[in-house]
């Protein structure tokens, strides 16, 4: 019998339903965990304890009333980016250090209401501004295949945890590929849906045309459970859009037979290690064999999305980020002079280097004379490469690569030079500039860390990109491999 | 294109950032390669292209103008670090 700590979201639900196990022990079980062998990991910023086993409690009465949700006793991890009534959010800056919540975020709502139970807030990169977790007020995360390696970010507390069994699933942003780039790292699955599938009211704002809210897990199966819950409309959020939410659960089962696949050429060109490289071609050759076809399709502007996503993202960061003053929330500086010198030592000392960066580097694209030549020109940019994948899915369903260049790299090895650190996320930022469903799911090994196998899909494909991972975890186990330390 | 100190003087006070002069060293040189990374952005083929204007092609929805939500100043101002009788406090503004 698989450990507890083990157990997919899917598995973990029927032996609460059948009464092997109830909530209170699941969530003791892995409290004791995150206590014990995960601590080094320094994946929380807040553990819950005392309210997980309250909701745990809670959560047992209801089943034993008959009223049980779909998610009822199962624990999960918020990325510390999601408001969460009466609990600190500190969207790991030093800004947020002490913030205390007024409210859910829609997405926490949601899963509690359907009767998870939380059991703390995820570390993260500051203000989801960064690929390895380092930029974060509180510290790095530590990847669990290799203690010396970043699990990646900004969603890297979420992915270390699940990739640990500290909890068996977590949620996060993407706004990048702050999802799919720690997921690759960390041999966990990783879900960016289409924009404005999952309500973004309550979640921290980074990039406001890019963010999305999605899921780490360690299944397909799972991801699709929790996406089923999370998504839908929201009217607290004006881009949240009103389509309907199909069941992801029930067509996880169709065969991927007759699938059109598309690879880009591109993406298997001499930025891919090639030890990653064989991994992804042996996986894109299993899904052949179980009946999928494959086709090369073209991205002409492939070259062009990390730089269109530095100007678009910083020059919306600048613009949310000046919420930020010192004077209604967040951190104040001492003594200041007048307001102009609150404002700016707040900020100042408020935030930390790379969210600065940003800042400035918004301010200045979207600064009097340069906003036709920067911010313009990249919107411009963007649409090109939108029009780039419609064209690709006239002709295939799905377009699958890697999710990263490399594996999980050592910390400390990228933070000097921010271009490097920036062209992490070359594979993955296409799909949050044109608004599209993603996902990255365990593939293979390379120098014996994590490779991930990247999807991307037309708008609203979460339930095929989903069905698609199902099938390829039916046939492969690489998603049930585990750090050695934490099996 | 390189950015000079005044420009990253005038950026930071554009956005409210005091710095230390070792992070205004280093933001000069990082904000340069940024932004002598994006000028590649000059040499796409644009000409005719409609700016994106939303991800997913929808329309702003509107709402009707009226209070939704409940009156939460109390809970709200909690996380103020200067309030007196439900107002914000900063220093002086006017003598």
């Amino acid at each position: 019998m698989t450990a507890l700590h083990r157990r997919s979201l899917v598995e973990l639900k029927s032996g609460l339903a059948s009464g092997e196990f109830s909530s209170v022990e699941l969530t003791e079980t892995l409290l004791a965990r995150i206590a014990g062998e995960g601590a080094g990991l320094n994946a929380f910023i807040t553990v819950l304890a005392d309210q997980a086993l309250v909701a745990a409690s809670a959560a047992d009465d209801a089943r034993a009333a008959g009223k049980a949700g779909v998610l009822n006793g199962l624990p999960i991890v918020h990325k510390d980016i999601f408001c969460m009534r009466d609990v600190r959010t500190t969207c790991g800056s030093r800004m947020l250090e002490n913030f205390v919540a007024p409210y859910d975020a829609t997405l926490v709502a949601r899963l509690s209401a359907a009767g998870a139970v939380v059991l703390g807030k995820s570390n993260m990169d500051e203000f989801a501004m960064g690929s390895s977790n380092e930029t974060s007020y509180f510290g790095p995360v530590r990847n669990p295949w290799d203690l010396e390696r970043s699990p990646g970010g900004s969603s890297g507390g979420s992915a270390a945890a699940v990739a640990a069994g500290l909890v068996p699933a977590a949620t996060g942003t993407d706004t990048g590929g702050s999802i799919r780039q720690p997921a690759a790292l960390t041999n966990t699955v990783g879900l960016k849906p289409t924009y404005g599938r999952v309500s973004r009211y309550g979640m921290i704002a980074f990039a406001s045309s890019l963010d999305q809210a999605g899921v780490i897990t360690r299944s397909a199966a799972d991801a699709a459970l929790l996406l089923g819950v999370m998504a839908g409309f929201d009217e607290r959020d004006s881009t949240s859009v009103d389509v309907p939410v199909p069941d992801y659960s029930d067509t996880l089962a169709t065969p991927v037979k007759g699938l059109r696949i598309g690879i880009v050429r591109q993406h298997f060109d001499e930025g891919l290690e090639s030890s990653c490289r064989s991994a992804v071609r042996e996986a894109l050759a299993t899904l052949e064999a179980q009946g999928a076809t494959l086709t090369e399709v073209d991205l002409p502007n492939l070259d062009y999305c990390v730089p269109t996503y530095y100007v678009v993202a910083p020059a919306e960061c600048s613009s949310n980020l000046s919420r930020f003053d010192g004077v209604r929330f967040g951190y104040r500086a001492e003594d200041p002079r007048d307001l102009l010198d609150l404002y700016c030592r707040s900020r100042g000392e408020g935030f930390g280097a790379e969210v600065k960066r940003r800042i400035m580097t918004g301010t200045y694209v979207l600064s009097a004379g340069y906003y036709d030549a920067y911010y313009l020109q990249a919107q411009k940019v963007r649409q090109l490469i939108a029009d780039d994948f419609a064209r690709a899915f006239a002709e295939v369903d799905v377009i699958a690569g890697p999710t990263t260049p490399t594996p999980a790299f050592k910390l400390g090895d990228k933070t000097d030079d921010p271009i490097t650190m920036y062209l992490n996320d070359i594979y993955t930022i296409g799909a949050n500039l044109a608004g599209l469903p993603a996902m990255s799911l365990p593939c293979g090994m390379a120098r014996q860390l994590p490779v991930g196998l990247h999807l991307v899909g037309p708008h609203w494909s979460e339930a095929r990109l989903l069905q698609l991972a199902h099938q390829y975890q039916l046939q492969t186990d690489w998603h049930l491999a585990t750090p050695e330390a934490y099996a | 294109m390189s950015l000079d100190k005044d420009q990253v003087q005038h950026i930071a006070m554009l956005a409210r950032l005091r710095l230390s002069d070792t992070e205004f060293a280093e933001s000069v040189e990082k904000l340069s390669r940024i932004v002598a990374f994006v000028d590649q952005l000059k040499n796409a083929p644009t000409a005719g292209v409609v700016p994106m204007a939303h991800p997913v092609n929808e329309a702003q929805r509107l709402r009707a103008d009226e209070v939704t939500e409940g009156d939460d100043r109390d809970r709200i101002q909690q996380n103020a670090v200067s309030v007196s009788d439900g107002l914000y406090l900063v220093p002086k503004v006017i003598e």
